[in-house]
């Protein structure tokens, strides 16, 4: 602070507190009416003061829409997609930015320009591919009359076919299959001095021991950062899970039992129970933005910049 | 930096490579090849192949009125969300920047709707927003039917856009703080010795030497808010009443997978990749430009 300004002091707090109410309303409301019983979320208007029927709400929520499996389904998509992500993107950025091939800036644009669309702009082909995930080599084989040619010589027909729908993989896969964390490593590496790549020469360790004892440990505040960030965006997936699960049952998240706890129209109006539903679902990725926020911020920060 | 230092092996790179550029090809090249392909080729009903339509689905789809209202609605709907989220934000993070004591509580709460599911946060709003229940019900008992979005479509356009506003404010926060953060505070020193109070520094100092970053966010909002609306708008309005709150990603949902139309659905996929491609070309002509200048 460079001088005393009591009035923009006071503005200052009191604009901070305002933001931070407008912030915390939606949270505060959830808390509210899902710790109400149905009589009192009726009520209008409505006490803006929880009562005691929080754990009793999210029972019922629990039990309507399943939310154990459900729990769990999430949980395994996002550490799934999370430690795939960072697995990939440090295995490529390495590759990338250490080793001198001739493809190098084309595998680097490859994989950035993916970063230009995101998913669910593309999502209807990327469906279709989810059918089979292997059609593109079927393809590349026929145009190329390889099929043909072993259907003639052996007498058998190739037919690739790997279906992903009601699966785990389904979930993951059209996930990590984008640029965010390749690009996110590859900003840090460009960091690495030139001098720890000769260092690490001229003691005779190879591309691999360099990778796993030094850049493994250096980069893991980014690895922390990469996975806050994706741990969150896989649990807030919407779209991409809706499409590819029909078998809700087994394979359902939890973000997408959402919309089946709001009440129907002529229906109970026991939002209490939406709430308290909402209220654990949003759970998980908070708490761990708001226990991991210094590093990922930083992480978010490089990411795009 | 160009790096000097490298290690040289013909397979070991693509070896490291291989995974994440198979699943590049499989689930990015491919589906935006095959988009490409149905936007210009007619699928038959009874299967039996595609038929090539040239630019048939596209002149049919720009011929038609009501895509084009969606798109005006899409590009409404993301500019109010862009410019409330940005602003607020903005706002927030100029005053957090000032580090007055105890602004660390402040500060990590502002960054809480960043982690929030765009469907839950649109479970809490429209329990909020919903005409009889207990918060919008007190004003609509005062003023009866003063507020429905499930009849009033300007009402549901509204509810969505303050929600999706208030998912971006976390994201917005982080980077204009760490863009103040970043200024030398030498700049604002020299300001409050030539006499400029605090808020004046905030205008005239703070808020140009951040526009780089002002501008990067504004894009970053439109194509989120172009994109990204999908799981709120199912879960608020399912785009009623009477197609109020459609905009185009979830007209491109309805279309492909309820009216099966994958042909129109991907014609309008190719518009919304070149909207996006074009919002993000301009980013990088910016940037190119800034860079050339320092």
């Amino acid at each position: 602070m460079i001088e005393r300004s009591p009035l923009f002091d006071f503005i200052t707090y009191a604009t901070m507190i305002l933001g931070m109410f407008l912030v915390l309303v939606p949270f505060w409301i959830t808390i509210v009416a899902g710790s109400q019983n149905l009589q009192e979320v009726s009520q209008v208007p409505l006490n803006l003061w929880p009562s005691g029927h929080l754990v009793e709400n999210i029972q019922t929520a629990w039990t309507r829409s399943d939310l154990g499996p459900k729990m769990i389904n999430s949980l395994i998509v996002a550490v799934g997609v999370t430690t795939g992500k960072i697995i990939l993107a440090a295995l490529s950025a390495f590759a990338i930015v250490f080793f001198n091939f001739r493809a190098r800036m084309i595998c680097f644009w490859l994989i950035f320009i993916t970063l230009m669309l995101p998913l669910e702009v593309r999502i209807v082909p990327t469906y279709s591919i989810a059918a089979n995930a292997l059609l593109p080599f079927q393809t590349i084989l026929d145009v190329f009359g390889i099929t043909g040619l072993i259907e003639t010589l052996s007498g058998v027909r190739i037919g690739l076919e790997w279906n992903l729908l009601n699966s785990y993989t389904g979930l993951i896969l059209p996930l990590v299959a984008t640029a965010t964390g390749t690009f996110l490593y590859r900003q840090f590496f460009m960091t690495i001095p030139d001098e720890l790549v000769e260092a690490s020469k001229m003691d005779g360790s190879g591309p691999i021991r360099f990778f796993l004892d030094v850049l493994l440990p250096l980069s893991r505040t980014n690895m922390l950062a990469l996975a806050t960030i994706m741990f969150v965006s896989s649990w807030n997936q919407y779209l991409w899970p809706l499409l590819i699960t029909t078998d809700r049952k087994n394979f359902g998240t939890v973000v997408m039992q959402l919309k089946a706890l709001i009440p129907a129209q002529n229906g109970t109006p026991d939002w209490n129970v939406t709430m308290a539903g909402a209220l654990i679902i949003m759970l998980p990725p908070l708490l761990v933005v708001a226990l991991m926020q210094r590093w990922f911020v930083r992480g978010l920060i490089s990411r795009d910049k | 930096m160009e790096r000097r230092a490298f290690y040289q092996n013909p397979v070991l790179p693509w070896l490291l490579l291989a995974p994440q550029l198979l699943l590049v090809l499989v689930f990015f090249y491919w589906p935006t090849s095959q988009a490409l392909f149905w936007a210009f080729t007619l699928e038959q009903p009874w299967g039996g192949g595609n038929t090539w339509a040239g630019f048939n689905n596209f002149l049919y789809i720009f011929g038609d009125g009501r895509y084009w209202a969606t798109v005006a609605r899409s590009a409404f709907y993301a500019i109010a969300v862009s410019a409330i989220s940005m602003c607020l934000a903005l706002t927030l993070a100029m005053f957090v920047d000032r580090a007055l004591k105890g602004t660390r509580m402040f500060q990590s709460v502002f960054v809480w709707p960043y982690a929030i599911a765009a469907p839950a946060a649109g479970v809490a709003f429209r329990f909020i927003f919903a005409p009889e229940a207990g918060l919008i019900g007190a004003v609509n008992e005062m003023w009866p039917g003063i507020w429905n979005p499930a009849t009033n479509g300007f009402h549901a356009l509204g509810m969505v856009i303050v929600c999706h506003a208030w998912l971006g404010i976390g994201y917005n926060f982080i980077f204009f703080l760490a863009a103040l953060q970043m200024l030398p505070k030498s700049l604002s020193e020299a300001g409050a010795m030539d006499g400029a109070r605090p808020y004046r520094r905030m205008l005239d100092i703070q808020l140009p030497l951040i526009a780089p970053t002002v501008f990067f966010l504004l894009i970053m909002n439109l194509i989120s808010s172009f994109t990204d609306s999908f799981g709120l708008i199912d879960v608020m309005t399912e785009g009623g009443p009477i197609n109020a709150t459609e905009v185009m990603v979830y007209k491109l949902y309805v279309d492909g997978f309820k009216g099966l139309d994958y042909s129109g659905a991907a014609a309008q996929s190719i518009v919304l990749m070149l909207l996006v491609i074009a919002l993000t070309f301009v980013q990088f002509r910016w940037v190119e430009k800034r860079v050339h200048y320092n």
